[in-house]
């Protein structure tokens, strides 16, 4: 009786038709596939993407040279440089972080007291020579001003959880 | 002796002793802000509050004196509770901004939140702010940081001797201030910023430069004055950012002045010379090594060849390491030469060939705290050596009566029992009216017929009556030759009188060591007429001695030499004369200098080689007491700088020299000292039969009193700018007496022409009436004066 089956079976292409199946459904299933870069996959608000330096509403840099994501930092990607500005407030003269080194961990975010380095929504960027991703305070706060409404909006979202 | 219990733990502390102390010989901490060690209690801040057993509430343990049996618990529910409380009163009115605030990470107030305080603030009211303060160009101020620990108050009174600060108001109004429209001006202030538990007070050079966790600390030696204080520099990347002190009870404890602290600002400065220069056809070019030190042995050469080796003469500094000083000596002598000194500020070398050993304080440095009677000659103690002063002030403090004998009179911020101002040429007048006064009083036993017969005309007065019996009636006693006295016309003199002084009265007899290496550089056998470690040396003539090299030795004039060989030297400001010395210098055919800095050397050298300060080499410094103190160079030498010894011993390889295969600044030291404990052998402030010779007549006319500014005293501290922003640093006024201000008919405040020698300058008047009635005060080693002449001697001042 088992060997019946078992010839009938393989006669009729059993274990094809079988496999079959799977690919028709999945033939009619709706795609998940992303077109990048026409399409692109959703963002969490707490996505972390390319650094930037924010600025108060006022223009005024909100880094205080504090050094604390420098001293966080797993990867000793961040560089600071600090002294005393003409108006006797504590500021960097000196903001790299080396893109290269950077692991992405987020912990710089954290550490800041004054959300002044923040990681954006930003993931595509590319150096094309040495030393390109290197980031220096000037390039950060330039990624701040052109995504501040972006990463104020993310802040707002992300509040409630903090 | 009282047994208590802490913890559970036995210990016993001496009586009087407190709570605090038993703890810290147990090694429990204590949290606490007002309470340190080296000042008195105050007990003001409550953190260190305590459970004692059978007390109904907690005590302070700072305040708390040890009685017999009794029991403490440090961190039970009630102590802890207790402190948590007073942490939150502290935080109160504390911002909470650590990461604007510069003694964020090393701030005790923020190490002990973490432990002692909440996680979040229940005060909701508005906070109290308080307006900064300026305390001048070395401390900067954040007041409304400040705990009222009064740590810094009591500094002021207890150890710099003069309360700069002060609190002011009550409760919430009160405040940390300095007196109006005044500054921090003690020679030790900076000690505060390390006092400042929290970052009320800190370092304005330093300010919002670096974070004290990027920092790597390293040990070295300060090369200032004579005390050889230890140091902690702090370093980033390459670069020293500050300086802090390293606590050593035997020297400068756990004070630092301010010119030992500020002074690496001079290592950064834009004077540093990065590579060697050459002088061609009278243009400087930077160039190479091998092309300079070529340069250099050709050009010494060249004048061996014409005039022998003792047309050479090289010059060290006595802030140059041990190590350095004994090539430069063991260069100049395989040559064939001899001259060679370091003395350069000293002006009387008669008793040279009568010395015994090496001149040093005599003592221990901490011993001087016990002295009960002190004898000071000239000296203007506070600014030459900070903190030997400060310990002189604990002596006094502990009933020592002292003395001095000195041309002017500054407050020394301690209790002067006697005092003699006189002028610098009655010194040893003075001194003899002493030594009379005293063989009066005791005996003539032991004092040589010589003296005897030149006491004859010396008459006692009444103020060297009192300080002959201060030196007599109280043990132990001791002698102290300070600066002006060591750069003074009649050095050999004093020298001699005051050792006869220090035998009869069974005193201590010793020298405040002008720089750092000043015993070291004996030892090293930079001196003319001894080796290293003392040893003969034979010449077919005599070598020439620093005034003799320099043109300024009116009894015993020689020819100048050819050529020199400057090290560490800036011979403008350093020289006893500059006038004469840099005519000699000059007038040479060849000088090669070895320095860290350029300054005015490209106006009178041939070549330039840099060498690096004592940040930047290993080297030793021997301290006034004969401490032997090395230290490795902290960050590596800036540009194509090289160690001085480094450069000495290629140059001894480039003039076919043996002996010069040094590797290790080890090695060298090794040479000169085998062995540390030998070192005491060849101290020795003994003269041996020198003719003490007493003037008679008083000198007439006008005299300068030339003393060493303290932030003028050496090529670093020149350049730290901070330090030259201080009033200490202020350009020289010329000091006069009212009666010499009428007899010239000028007012203070207005200008007056100086001459001296062939020399003028034009400088303000200022009016000191403490000062003999023939003398002008105007100090040296500054560029505003470098046209006068000697320290020491006649001046005319002129009404314009």
């Amino acid at each position: 009786m088992e060997r019946i089956k078992h010839f009938l079976k393989s006669f009729l292409l059993f274990e094809l038709l079988k496999g079959m199946k799977v690919t028709g459904r999945y033939l009619f299933a709706p795609k998940i596939t992303v077109h990048y870069p026409e399409e692109k996959t959703p963002q969490s608000p707490r996505f972390r993407g390319l650094h930037a330096l924010r600025r108060y509403p006022n223009g005024e840099e909100r880094c205080i040279a504090c050094k604390l994501c420098e001293a966080v930092c797993p990867a000793l990607a961040i560089t600071i440089e600090s002294d005393q500005r003409e108006d006797g407030t504590r500021r960097t003269t000196r903001y790299d972080i080396d893109l290269i080194k950077c692991i992405f961990c987020g912990f710089c975010e954290e550490a800041c007291p004054v959300d002044a380095i923040v990681e954006t929504r930003v993931l595509e960027y590319h150096g094309e020579i040495r030393g390109d991703l290197t980031y220096t305070k000037e390039m950060l706060l330039a990624v701040g001003d052109r995504y501040e409404e972006q990463i104020a909006k993310d802040k707002e979202a992300d509040a409630p959880y903090r | 002796m009282i047994n208590i219990e802490i913890n559970g733990k036995q210990v016993t502390v001496p009586k009087g002793g407190t709570v605090m102390d038993g703890a810290r010989q147990l090694g429990i901490y204590i949290p606490h802000f007002c309470y340190h060690k080296k000042l008195s209690i105050a007990a003001n801040c409550r953190m260190c509050l305590v459970q004692v057993e059978k007390a109904p509430k907690p005590l302070p343990a700072c305040a708390t004196p040890a009685t017999e049996g009794m029991k403490v618990y440090t961190h039970s529910q009630q102590a802890v509770t207790a402190q948590k409380g007073v942490m939150e009163f502290l935080l109160i009115n504390h911002p909470l901004d650590c990461p604007i605030c510069d003694q964020g990470g090393e701030c005790q107030l923020q190490d002990l939140a973490v432990g002692y305080g909440a996680s979040e603030s229940r005060y909701q009211e508005a906070k109290r702010v308080v307006t900064n303060k300026n305390l001048g160009p070395l401390i900067s101020t954040d007041m409304t940081r400040c705990i009222h620990c009064t740590r810094c108050v009591r500094f002021g009174q207890e150890i710099a001797g003069i309360m700069e600060l002060g609190q002011a108001g009550r409760g919430e109004h009160s405040e940390i201030l300095a007196f109006v429209g005044k500054t921090v001006d003690s020679e030790l202030s900076g000690n505060v910023i390390d006092l400042c538990p929290v970052g009320a007070l800190v370092s304005k050079p330093f300010r919002y430069s670096a974070r004290t966790w990027e920092l790597s600390r390293r040990k070295s030696i300060s090369p200032h004055c004579g005390l050889g204080s230890n140091l902690i520099v702090q370093v980033k990347i390459d670069r020293v950012m500050r300086v802090l002190p390293r606590e050593n009870e035997e020297i400068n404890e756990c004070w630092l002045s301010d010119k030992d602290r500020f002074s690496y600002e001079g290592l950064n400065s834009e004077d540093r010379l990065t590579t060697p220069m050459i002088k061609r056809n009278g243009q400087w070019h930077s160039c190479d090594w091998p092309e300079a030190l070529i340069f250099t042995v050709d050009g010494l050469k060249s004048v061996m060849e014409r005039h022998g080796a003792k047309g050479i003469g090289a010059l060290g500094s006595a802030h140059s390491t041990l190590e350095e000083l004994f090539l430069l000596q063991k260069l100049i002598r395989a040559l064939g030469g001899g001259n060679i000194d370091h003395r350069v500020r000293q002006a009387d070398f008669r008793a040279d060939s009568n010395l015994q050993g090496v001149p040093w304080l005599g003592m221990n440095i901490a011993d001087v705290q016990q002295l009960k009677s002190v004898l000071i000659i000239g000296s203007t103690l506070r600014k030459d050596h900070p903190l030997l002063a400060h310990r002189f002030r604990q002596a006094v403090k502990n009933g020592a009566q002292l003395n001095i004998i000195n041309p002017m009179d500054d407050d020394l911020l301690m209790r002067v029992a006697n005092r003699a101002i006189i002028a610098p040429s009655e010194m040893v007048n003075m001194l003899a009216r002493v030594l009379k006064a005293m063989i009066e009083a005791k005996s003539s036993e032991g004092i040589s017929k010589h003296i005897m017969q030149s006491l004859e005309a010396v008459n006692v007065t009444d103020e060297a009556q009192t300080i002959a019996n201060s030196m007599l009636t109280n043990s132990p006693a001791a002698i102290f030759l300070g600066n002006i006295a060591q750069h003074h016309p009649s050095y050999a003199d004093i020298h001699a009188i005051a050792q006869v002084i220090a035998k009869l009265a069974g005193a201590s007899f010793g020298f405040l060591g002008e720089a750092a290496n000043s015993v070291g550089a004996y030892l090293a056998g930079a001196i003319p007429n001894q080796g290293v470690l003392g040893s003969e040396i034979k010449h077919a003539e005599p070598p020439f001695n620093a005034a003799q090299m320099l043109g300024n030795s009116p009894n015993n004039a020689v020819p100048p030499c050819k050529a020199y060989i400057l090290m560490n030297l800036e011979p403008e400001l350093d020289a006893y004369n500059p006038q004469q010395a840099m005519k000699v210098i000059d007038n040479a055919e060849f000088v090669v200098s070895l320095s860290s800095f350029r300054g005015n050397i490209t106006n009178y050298a041939d070549v330039i080689l840099p060498i690096a300060p004592f940040t930047e080499t290993s080297g030793t410094f021997v301290n006034t007491e004969g401490r032997v103190q090395s230290f490795n160079g902290v960050v590596s030498p800036l540009g194509d700088t090289r160690p001085g010894w480094k450069v000495l011993r290629v140059l001894g390889n480039l003039l076919q020299l043996d002996g010069f295969d040094y590797e290790t600044s080890e090695q060298i030291r090794a040479q000169v000292i085998p062995a540390e404990d030998v070192i005491t052998r060849y101290l020795n402030n003994d003269l041996k039969d020198y003719a003490i010779n007493i003037p008679s007549e008083e000198m007439i006319g006008l005299q300068r009193i030339g003393e060493v500014p303290i932030y003028q005293a050496d090529p670093i501290v020149r350049r730290a700018e901070s330090l030259q922003l201080t009033s200490d640093a202020a350009p020289p006024k010329v000091w006069l007496p009212t009666v010499l201000l009428e007899q010239l008919n000028v007012n203070e405040g207005e200008i007056v022409r100086l001459k001296q020698g062939d020399g003028e300058v034009q400088l303000e008047v200022a009016c000191d009436d403490e000062l003999p009635f023939n003398c002008v005060r105007v100090a040296s080693a500054h560029s505003n004066t470098i046209a006068l002449g000697a320290l020491f001697g006649e001046i005319s001042v002129e009404k314009l």
